[in-house]
């Protein structure tokens, strides 16, 4: 059968640089190790600024949603500025598939590609969907287990990273932890360690006590909980360094893990088959899928369990429960019902200030995010919810002013709370707290 | 202790000084983008005022942020500053609604504390209603008492200031009168604020007016008021909460405010801001440039007296009035070139009559008309022709280079560029409602700023680094240059960066072209905008090659008409133009009406012009202008036809009534949802026709102000549902559609799939009755009957499967004979079609789009041009499944594919035009690959893009172009 894709073929792997764009900083690092032991060499692009936008802008549709702009503009971007060879890269891409829009990033990668006359640059996608076949490129099912395990030690490293680093005592502490462990974890998965068992459970306690053994001072602090569409998320590039504003506003925050994220994923072949009838063999392996990765996370919780100090998340079966009240099961495009649950969830476990990150635009974020806040704020009335769009177009200033204004409620909140205050106006000793520096 | 509260906003700079509750000071500026200057000199008058004291001091404010956090100022958000001041001066109020310079905020104080900001697309308030006046030529301060004596109000677009603009341009042009539009605005802002900030909640209680606009119109006050049933109180100090929540946040920070003032002055933001090459790298460079184009218009010249026959050609512009008197071969005797001042008409008429005084002897042969005004002013004057305004453009650039192949037009409020293959039109850009921008977009800026725009765009020339400030629409562009300037940009740079911006608009927004060789060769550019070299320059940066600028740039338009005149009437003729006896005695009066003619009431202006002379705008058919409408082949109104035998609610007594919204997939799931209901034995009551009451009775519930309108249509209907006492409300959810076979997969796009569960949890009155708005998948036809029998019992009882099933049968069966019915009249038409050598449309879009309230009337209007409209769905079975450039997974999306498809290899004058919703992000998929298609085929793609605005002006610059392109003949 014909292809109408250029293949990566095994000369290539020897000679070509794949590059993707980054999204989880963390994870990312674990999987380009992965990659690296098979004989790949992966870099994970970091441009950021208004070049990489602009060439997103340049190529793509401009009204296609801000992740297809940040993430698609970053490896056009590479393959543009001169610091690769066009002709010794390859580009790879991550899409969810499903009725999204989201789900034809790859060809409109590949349409640009044409459209610049470089359709020579060959495309490996990574997909829930079934990969395209690459003689060049081949995924083992050691590669699955290995991808799949560095998903969930990226979620328990960044889940306790950003519980801890708000309150270390000596700067970089935190980091640290994070660097060494991707290290270590790099060197047990070449050796092919650390993927099941003892020795996994023996992994995530202590990365657990590591954490645990950074000096703190627990002072009250506002707790964000960052949910939304799945890149302006989590990528640095798509919302602006959120992350970073928000430390530099003394915030804690917590973004749920990826791992919620693939279980959702799996999960909705069996819910369509309730729903809609047919569709058994998907449901089945979605079932199988979905089994694995509860084992994971359940191993990550009960070793959170151990340590009282750090907040653990529900397992995904408590996030399934919330969408009795909440957005419907059926609702399986985007994020779809998983925002909702998350953000149900994250004001459960005090992160009560929630920033809902999306593209402007974004499709699914109609329906589950702007449409639900209301019925949030019902069921939720402390929820406090500021909704910042993602564009090319906005400018940092007007989300960070939105996102000042969350928390200047927030800290007022705080204040009332520890003076033990009901409803009552702030006084002005809490002003000195409440207006930021 | 005293206490300074100082509110740095978008467009002005307010302090107050307080001490206990007394205030002390207070001041109120526009501060022109100078914020750390104004803000010195404030606070140095302060100084004077109260020598020697040291004082508390907190920053508030947009643009104050960075100042805030660069000099280490204690900052208080301006909203929460705003609940601080609110709760102290007037603690039982309820809700707040604040407009700004460019903000609009809402404050919910009670019942759960909740802020609602605009968000990037809702467009400023204070700035909208400048931009408006200036485009009304009023002094703003004057909009007030031309409000307050109106007769009726506009339906205006409530979103975005941008597409106000679009829907109030036409208005002008059309000799609305001034206090209708006026009025008009304020009921914008008052939509827009109600709509797009309350969001579904209501605003009641004690509520408070705060911020400039609220402040200075009384008018826009009392629209709020009659909107929201409710008397609002505009305090004392209204212009000042801000400010005043800053001083009373202001506790520890002491300062001496003299240092303090003198450490503003010495600040300069010390955060950057990314910048694009400069324009020139030196005068020199600028002379060679000056130097080159100083030759561009060496084919044409000016001549000074008339010989022989002469043409006048007029371009009726949305801001601008263009003419040009020239020969056969394009030598200019006379020309004007002037702002329109809402008023084209009486300035067309003077023109006239200037020419006649000057030129007694003048012998006009032909004359003709272009642009937005071309109806009125052909009207008017009795103009020979009427030009399309891209048949226009391009006649004139090939006098300018006859192997023209790109022409790019920015004028005043819109762009227009075209690909020119073989001698002809290939391919058609205009800038949708959205990217406006252009001349009128510099202007703005450069009024906000207080420079003229010439003086402006020249600033820019030198600048060394101009601001980076990306390809989006005015209202994005004003919180750029809001960050430019608080990183440190000066005027200049802003100024370059403001006209790059424009050509990067152009190129990347409207073109989308991937690279600059694409677009062209020999590239003509035209518009009063790029008069300004700051703009060419750009320009030619950006596309990496030199263009031809004529001389004549902004009355390209005008020329061409002239020329068009030229070539469409015989030498020896005599022109129908009102001759000097007749423009004595000229008279034009402009009344407003109402049409009734039919439910529609669409409003009517009307133009009269003595000796029985009317031109009528705002009708969306052809009733009241009496033309009898002759035979018409419309696809879309057999199919809102076919559709009409299920709308009838035929009741019966004794039965329980289930509800059904007729918007989004309903248009062409009805025949299966009602028939099913029936079948089972149920009243079927489905909502009515939509219109913009309808509109308006659900707009406080729609939570997302920038999904598409077909969706926002529905909450109307779900409110109509409501009203007319049905006992269940059935608006199922949906991943899937039918699988046409035409696709890799057959979903729904998110909105119309899960559109029901927004419903669900947005509009409270639903829990009046049982609302079904479960997951329902009809494309499994073996699974359907049974999950819908459990479905049905979980609100109803005892349904028994097998009824259900044979229910189902016959829902089917309708389906499917509903499908048939539209293909098979496609069939017929498009046999009509060849017989007798018809141009055929394939108006391609969505199911829903044939609801009159959505498409407004386009597909009339392309019937009444002469063409045979078809529908995406009466062709797309034409086509078996082939493969896309983009993933082909929607079902509706299919069809766009298959009808481009059927369309590409069909004879020469069957033609697709492409119906989009604004803020449907499917159709950023969709677009490009339909283009692609039809390209390929050699055939030209043409998009128009719908939303609430009535707007049909844009549409039928599209379709006639299109019609010329392709040189179909209109009727």
């Amino acid at each position: 059968m014909s292809r109408d894709y250029v293949e990566f073929t095994k000369q290539m792997k020897k000679e070509y640089t794949i590059l993707a764009p980054d999204m989880l900083p963390i994870h990312m690092r674990l999987l380009s190790g992965i990659f690296a032991q098979y004989g790949y060499r992966l870099h994970i692009l970091k441009y950021t600024g208004k070049k990489v936008l602009d060439t997103g802008l340049k190529y793509v549709h401009n009204d296609m949603c801000y992740p297809a702009i940040c993430t698609l503009g970053q490896l056009l971007y590479a393959i543009t500025c001169g610091d690769y060879d066009p002709h010794r890269v390859a580009l790879m891409h991550f899409q969810t598939g499903g009725g999204c829009r989201a789900s034809n990033y790859l060809k409109l990668l590949r349409k640009s590609l044409r459209s610049m006359g470089m359709d020579y640059v060959p495309v490996i996608s990574l997909n829930f969907k079934g990969l395209e076949r690459h003689s060049g490129f081949k995924i083992t099912p050691m590669m699955v287990l290995k991808g799949m395990v560095s998903l969930l030690y990226g979620d328990l490293l960044m889940l306790l990273k950003n519980q801890v680093e708000p309150y270390e005592i000596h700067k970089g502490d935190a980091q640290r932890v994070v660097d060494c462990w991707v290290d270590e974890l790099n060197r047990q998965f070449e050796r092919n360690r650390g993927l099941r068992g003892r020795r996994l459970q023996q992994n995530l306690d202590r990365i657990a006590r590591d954490f645990s053994m950074i000096e703190v001072v627990r002072e009250k602090k506002v707790k964000v909980g960052i949910v939304g569409e799945i890149y302006v998320k989590y990528a640095p590039l798509g919302n602006n360094g959120l992350e970073a504003f928000l430390r530099s506003e003394g915030c804690e925050y917590m973004v749920p893990g990826v791992l919620g994220f693939f279980q959702y994923s799996f999960s909705n072949p069996e819910t369509d088959r309730k729903l809609y009838g047919g569709g058994l063999l998907r449901a089945l392996f979605s079932r199988v899928c979905q089994r694995a990765l509860r084992g994971m996370e359940k191993k990550m919780l009960d070793t959170l369990g151990n340590y009282p100090q750090f907040v653990a998340p529900s397992p995904f079966s408590g996030l399934c429960k919330k969408t009795e009240v909440l957005v419907s099961r059926g609702v399986k495009m985007g994020e779809g019902w998983l925002l909702p649950a998350e953000m149900a969830e994250l004001i459960e476990l005090g992160y009560s200030n929630i920033i809902c990150a999306q593209p402007f635009g974004c499709l699914p974020n109609h329906i589950v995010g702007k449409g639900v806040v209301r019925h949030i704020r019902e069921l939720y009335p402390d929820a406090n919810i500021c909704q910042v769009d993602y564009d090319t177009g906005a400018s940092q200033v007007n989300q960070e002013n939105r996102i000042k204004l969350m928390l200047a409620v927030a800290r007022e909140n705080l204040e009332r709370e520890s003076a033990g205050r009901e409803d009552s106006a702030p006084q002005p000793e809490d002003m000195r707290r409440i207006v930021t520096v | 202790m005293k206490r300074i509260g100082l509110d740095i906003g978008s467009t002005t700079l307010k302090c107050v000084v307080t001490e206990g509750s007394e205030i002390l000071f207070s001041e109120y500026a526009r501060h022109f983008s100078r914020v750390s200057e104004m803000t010195a000199e404030m606070l140095g008058r302060i100084s004077q005022r109260f020598p020697g004291e040291r004082m508390a001091l907190t920053l508030s404010g947009s643009a104050g942020i960075g100042m805030a956090y660069d000099l280490k100022i204690p900052f208080v958000q301006e909203v929460y500053a705003t609940k601080i001041a609110a709760e102290r001066l007037l603690p039982g109020t309820d809700t707040i609604i604040e407009l700004g310079g460019e903000d609009a905020k809402i404050l919910f104080l009670t019942n759960g504390l909740e802020v609602r900001m605009n968000g990037s697309c809702a467009g400023g308030t204070g700035a909208f209603i400048d931009q408006m006046a200036y485009l009304m030529n009023v002094p703003v301060e004057e909009l007030d008492e031309l409000a307050a004596a109106h007769e009726k109000t506009y339906a205006v677009a409530s979103r975005c200031g941008v597409f106000a603009k679009s829907d109030i341009q036409p208005l002008i042009n059309q000799g609305a009168k001034l206090p209708d539009i006026a009025a008009s605005i304020f009921y914008a802002v008052v939509n827009q604020t109600v709509c797009g900030l309350a969001q579904g909640r209501e605003i009641g209680g004690q509520v408070l007016y705060l911020g400039g606009p609220l402040t200075f119109f009384s008018e826009l006050r009392r629209c709020f008021d009659r909107t929201l049933g409710l008397r609002g109180i505009c305090p004392e100090h209204s212009l000042y909460y801000v400010a005043l929540g800053a001083a009373y946040s202001a506790a520890y920070e002491i300062y001496d405010i003299a240092e303090l003032s003198r450490q503003i002055r010495e600040y300069s933001s010390m955060s950057g801001y990314t910048a694009c090459r400069p324009l020139f790298a030196s005068a020199a460079e600028y002379e060679e440039f000056k130097e080159r184009h100083s030759h561009d218009s060496d084919n044409i010249r000016l001549i000074d007296k008339p010989a022989g026959a002469m043409y006048l050609g007029i371009d009726a512009g949305s801001t601008t009035v263009k003419a040009v008197l020239c020969d056969k071969a394009g030598n200019i005797l006379d020309y004007m070139y002037r702002p329109n001042n809402a008023h084209p008409v009486e300035i067309v008429r003077e023109y006239l009559d200037s020419i006649y005084r000057r030129y007694p002897d003048i012998n006009i042969v032909s004359s003709a008309v272009t642009g937005y005004g071309e109806e009125l002013i052909r009207h008017a004057f009795h103009v020979d022709y009427g030009v399309v305004e891209t048949i226009a453009h391009f006649t004139a650039a090939k006098k300018f280079m006859p192997d023209v192949d790109f022409i790019i037009d920015i004028g005043g409020q819109d762009i227009k560029c075209f690909k020119i293959h073989n001698g002809a039109i290939d391919n058609i850009f205009l800038n949708e409602a959205c990217s406006s921008g252009c001349g009128s977009f510099l202007q703005t800026f450069a009024g906000a700023l207080g420079y003229e725009v010439g003086e402006f765009a020249r600033l820019g020339i030198f600048a060394n680094r101009p601001v980076n400030l990306g390809s989006r629409c005015t209202v994005f562009m004003n919180s750029a240059v809001k960050q430019a300037q608080k990183d440190g940009a000066s005027i200049e740079n802003i100024s370059a960066g403001l006209s790059i911006s424009i050509v990067k608009n152009a190129l990347y927004k409207v073109i989308r072209c991937a690279s600059p060789d694409s677009l062209g060769k020999n590239i003509v550019v035209q518009g009063g905008t790029f008069l300004n070299d700051a703009v060419l320059r750009a320009f030619e940066q950006e596309v990496g090659r030199e263009v031809i600028r004529p001389s004549i740039a902004g009355l390209m338009g005008a020329l061409g008409a002239a020329l068009r005149a030229a070539e469409l009437s015989d030498e020896g003729s005599k022109s129908s133009i009102l001759s000097p006896k007749q423009l004595a005695g000229f008279l034009h009066t402009v009344k407003v009406t109402s049409c009734s003619g039919c439910s529609n009431l669409c409003q009517l202006t009307i133009n009269s012009f003595g000796g029985g002379e009317r031109y009528i705008a705002g009708n969306r058919c052809g009733r009241p202008l009496k033309i009898r409408e002759r035979q018409r082949y419309n696809l879309y109104e057999y199919k809102n036809e076919l559709l009409s035998a299920y709308r009838k609610n035929e009741i019966i007594p004794g039965r329980p009534a289930i509800g059904i919204p007729m918007g989004l997939n309903m248009y062409e799931l009805l025949p299966f949802w009602k028939t099913l209901f029936c079948e089972l034995g149920f009243n079927v009551v489905v909502s009515p026709a939509s219109d913009r009451e309808l509109y308006i009775s659900g707009q406080h519930t729609i939570p997302s102000d920038t999904v598409c309108f077909p969706a926002k249509l529905l909450h109307g209907h779900i409110e109509a549902l409501l009203q007319s006492g049905v006992d269940a409300i059935f608006y199922p959810s949906m991943s899937y559609n039918f699988d046409e076979g035409l696709g890799d997969n057959h979903y729904n796009c998110p909105v119309v799939a899960y559109y029901p569960q927004v419903i669900k949890y947005n509009v409270k009155e639903l829990k009046k009755v049982k609302y079904i708005s479960d997951f329902l998948g009809p494309h499994n036809r073996l699974a359907f009957p049974d999950r819908f029998t459990d479905v049905l019992n979980k609100y109803f009882g005892d349904f028994t499967r097998r009824q259900v099933r044979s229910a189902a049968k016959a829902a089917y069966a309708a389906y499917e004979a509903h499908m048939r019915a539209i293909r098979q009249k496609a069939d017929e038409y498009l046999a009509i079609a060849k017989e007798q050598g018809l141009p055929v449309i394939v108006l391609a879009g969505r199911p829903y789009h044939i609801d009159p309230e959505i498409s407004h009337g386009i597909d009339r209007l392309a019937c009444e041009l002469g063409a045979v409209v078809l529908s995406e769905d009466g062709v797309s079975r034409r086509v078996k499944k082939f493969k896309t450039g983009v993933l082909n997974q929607w079902t509706y999306h299919a069809r766009l594919y298959a009808a481009a498809k059927f369309v590409a290899r069909s004879r020469e004058n069957i033609h697709l035009v492409q119906l989009v919703s604004f803020g449907c992000g499917v159709d950023a998929v969709t677009s490009d690959e339909v283009r692609a298609i039809l390209e390929s085929a050699g055939k030209i793609y043409t998009q128009i893009k719908i939303d609430e605005i009535t707007n049909i002006g844009a549409a039928k610059i599209r379709l006639r172009s299109l019609f010329a392109a392709a040189g179909i003949e209109e009727k």
